[in-house]
């Protein structure tokens, strides 16, 4: 199957939602990522706001790309991945990442709906989200407003998740672009870093 | 037109009607959100509009430029950030075992809180001094854009509902004593001691475009600059550097950094991880 993005363009940013056993689906999708993966890519991973520093290092483990908790108005730099930090709300600019306290949205901060629906604003029919395991439905939102502006939406296939309601309710809320396992994932998103090589 | 191009015009036009809210409102109130971080903002805005009942920004343009009340509500929704008391507890602990036995060799402390919205913070950070015996050798300025949301601080009232999680964040940042000791209970409310206030100088001051009003020892401002763009980030640092004295402390949030600072290289990390900087010259 050979997904592109309407534009045509390569891919500018990948954005990625994960909840209830997102850490363990989060490492072996970047685990299989190419080491010259060259697309940034920014994580909204639910967590309590008591655990700070912890989830960098362990989901760094086997990952070859280097992972960053975002500081504010940290640049979007190639072969990246950043992870939205404990307590705070991940957004998107078109050149920069930015965070706020704003209160939680459906109860969580970071939002996965916040991080995608600022992402769609800011990069349109240049962006791909991916939807991974969670017990709750955020992400739902935020994956419509990325399809409604043009980008591409992928979704963990639920039954192949922790928990299968995240991915479930972004398959219900809007019409998704691929439901694939991990491993599907890691080689479609690989897919699309060939072809933003040429 | 094809689909993509519609909606790609629809986003276009938002961010032209969104400049000219900002236009707007500048040129006739004087307030100035031009420089403020446009993801963030635009967030806010949309649930401004969402409480108006409007689908437009340029509806709400028509609306706040002719209605005094509205631009009221405007602001609230746009200016106020909600944060809690302690939040960040080993930013306080650090605070006390770290900045405390420095300040102790002051005769007479200045802090500014900048951009101290509801209070909670400048409450937090007074009940921190009180228990380390500072308290009484403080002068706190804690200053807002908002007069509205400075009328609030000053009250020192907060929802019940939120002791029980401050009272865990007031343990975890070091506190000595029972949180429940520095507010009355009163209804759904908790009225914050009045002698926490003492020191307290609560005024107006806008970071975008209001100067240097004093020279401080410490000045506080976390979670303030993440709602705005480098422009005014940079504005505000210079600002900053105005008003802090030799071996100043600046204390920024979490994940904030003097990197956009052109004055980065006269601070020193004091405490790295929290954010805690010491400036040197």
């Amino acid at each position: 199957m050979a997904l592109r993005l309407t534009s045509g363009s390569q891919p500018a940013l990948i954005v990625i939602g994960a909840s209830l056993g997102g850490l363990m689906a989060l490492r072996e999708l970047l685990q299989q990522l190419r080491p010259d993966f060259s697309i940034p890519i920014a994580i909204v991973q639910h967590r309590h706001r008591d655990l700070q520093q912890q989830l960098v290092a362990s989901m760094q483990q086997g990952v070859r790309l280097l992972l960053r908790e975002v500081e504010d108005k940290d640049e979007l730099r190639p072969g990246q991945i950043y992870l939205a930090p404990a307590d705070y709300h991940l957004l998107v600019e078109a050149d920069c990442l930015l965070l706020s306290i704003d209160p939680p949205v459906s109860y969580a901060r970071p939002s996965i709906d916040v991080l995608f629906e600022s992402a769609a604003d800011a990069y349109g029919e240049r962006l791909i989200g991916v939807i991974l395991t969670g017990a709750n439905q955020d992400g739902a939102i935020g994956a419509a407003a990325i399809k409604a502006k043009g980008g591409l939406v992928l979704v963990q296939e639920p039954a192949t998740a922790e928990s299968a309601v995240m991915p479930a309710a972004a398959i219900a809320q809007t019409c998704v672009d691929a439901v694939l396992s991990l491993s599907a994932l890691a080689a479609q998103l690989n897919e699309f870093c060939e072809v933003c090589e040429f | 037109m094809s689909q993509t191009a519609m909606e790609r015009k629809t986003v276009n036009l938002e961010e032209i009607e969104l400049e000219l809210l900002l236009e707007g409102i500048y040129q006739y109130y004087g307030y100035d959100f031009r420089n403020y971080a446009r993801a963030s903002l635009k967030r806010r805005i949309r649930k401004v509009l969402e409480g108006e009942g409007l689908s437009q920004i340029s509806a709400l343009q028509n609306l706040v430029l002719h209605d005094s009340a509205a631009i009221q509500r405007m602001l609230l929704g746009i200016t106020v950030n909600v944060t809690s008391m302690f939040r960040d507890p080993s930013f306080f602990l650090a605070f006390r075992q770290q900045v405390v036995p420095l300040l102790s060799t002051y005769p007479y402390i200045r802090l500014w809180h900048a951009g101290c919205s509801e209070g909670q913070e400048v409450y937090a950070m007074a009940i921190l001094l009180q228990e380390a015996g500072l308290y009484d050798r403080c002068r706190i300025y804690a200053t807002d854009r908002n007069e509205r949301v400075l009328q609030r601080a000053k009250a020192g009232i907060y929802p019940l509902g939120l002791m029980q999680q401050y009272t865990q964040l007031y343990l975890q940042s070091g506190g000595q004593h029972s949180f429940s000791n520095y507010y009355t209970a009163a209804y759904d409310s908790a009225i914050f001691r009045a002698s926490l206030r003492e020191n307290i100088l609560f005024s107006q001051h806008d970071l975008a475009s209001d100067g240097s009003f004093n020279e401080f020892n410490i000045i506080l401002c976390r979670n303030v600059l993440i709602y705005f763009d480098p422009v005014l980030q940079q504005r505000v640092h210079r600002l900053f550097h105005e008003s802090l004295c030799r071996f100043g402390i600046l204390a920024l949030g979490r994940q904030e950094s003097l990197r956009l600072s052109p004055y980065a290289p006269d601070y020193e990390a004091l405490v790295k991880s929290e954010k805690i900087f010491r400036r040197l010259s």
